[in-house]
């Protein structure tokens, strides 16, 4: 048997026969409702994905807390004798604040 | 004036998924005959047409439009054809002697009067069909689209994503694939 022969022949009918293109009846029509279900997102969906995309966000600002924490210096109170000077806004505002009780009782005096 | 598929396209991706039916029913046709060359029963062949038409709709948007659609359409139709064949690799020896009567006159016929074994016949038919799903997916993807389609190395490459050498090795394989499957047939009664 000639299997060159064979080949060529057998190939040959393959071409001379090709595949039929006919379409199911309603074939496309299943396409688009199935494409329609993919384009419709159900609620649970999108809560999923907003819920997950506040956790990865909410993530982040964790992390850039930590990290800020860890690499920035942190300040610290006026303890040095050259910091002595210095006294911290705070201590100002409450001097200020209080000065009007620290005053002694017996003081004539107005501040207005 | 019906829309052009550039402008159906457009419309589907700027949000009108309606758009894109048009484009289904035109080029239906063409993509159950390819599905149809790679899969035999009618239902793995919607399974494929359907996978096709949902991939193209996923990834629509990496349509660069430098070629028409229909092109990347039937690279997308052949890629899923091969991942059909690979997924559903069966055992795919099946012996010879389970030709069916029609085949089995065919071979007779074309051993004893070559000249009345026409390419035409039912039988000739059924057998390539059955050396086909004999060969390996790469292999009966390569002789279907060279040699069934007569289409050249570099469009291969194109459609299938290889190179054009690694088409040449895989039509090399394939070609030596299909001569030891035609080389199986019972010798001891058609030589």
């Amino acid at each position: 048997m000639n299997q060159n022969e064979l080949q060529r022949k057998l190939i040959a009918a393959a071409q001379a026969q090709p595949p039929g293109d006919q379409v199911p009846y309603a074939f496309d029509q299943r396409i688009m409702a199935r494409l329609r279900s993919l384009t419709v997102p159900d609620p649970l969906t999108l809560w999923n994905r907003a819920l997950w995309r506040a956790a990865v966000s909410c993530l982040g600002v964790v992390l850039l807390v930590a990290a800020s924490s860890f690499l920035l210096p942190a300040t610290r109170p006026a303890t040095t004798a050259a910091n002595a000077t210095n006294p911290e806004l705070s201590q100002q505002l409450e001097t200020t604040l209080l000065a009007n009780v620290d005053q002694p009782a017996n003081s004539t005096e107005e501040t207005w | 004036m019906e829309p052009t598929d550039a402008e159906l396209i457009a419309a589907v991706l700027g949000g009108d998924p309606a758009s894109f039916e048009p484009l289904v029913q035109k080029y239906l046709p063409r993509v159950f005959a390819t599905a149809r060359r790679y899969a035999r029963r009618e239902s793995e062949v919607e399974d494929i047409v359907q996978e096709v038409w949902l991939k193209s709709f996923q990834k629509l948007s990496s349509f660069r439009g430098d070629a028409p659609f229909e092109h990347w359409l039937m690279r997308l139709t052949v890629r899923t054809c091969y991942d059909f064949l690979r997924s559903h690799q069966r055992n795919r020896e099946t012996a010879f002697t389970e030709l069916t009567s029609t085949e089995t006159d065919w071979l007779e016929r074309f051993v004893t009067a070559p000249e009345t074994a026409t390419e035409t016949a039912a039988g000739a038919k059924q057998l390539i069909d059955r050396i086909l799903e004999q060969l390996s997916p790469s292999a009966r993807l390569i002789i279907t689209l060279l040699e069934i389609e007569e289409r050249s190395v570099k469009e291969i490459a194109q459609i299938t994503g290889w190179s054009v050498p690694l088409v040449k090795v895989r039509a090399f394989r394939a070609r030596a694939e299909m001569r030891k499957l035609l080389a199986k047939l019972p010798r001891e009664k058609y030589l």
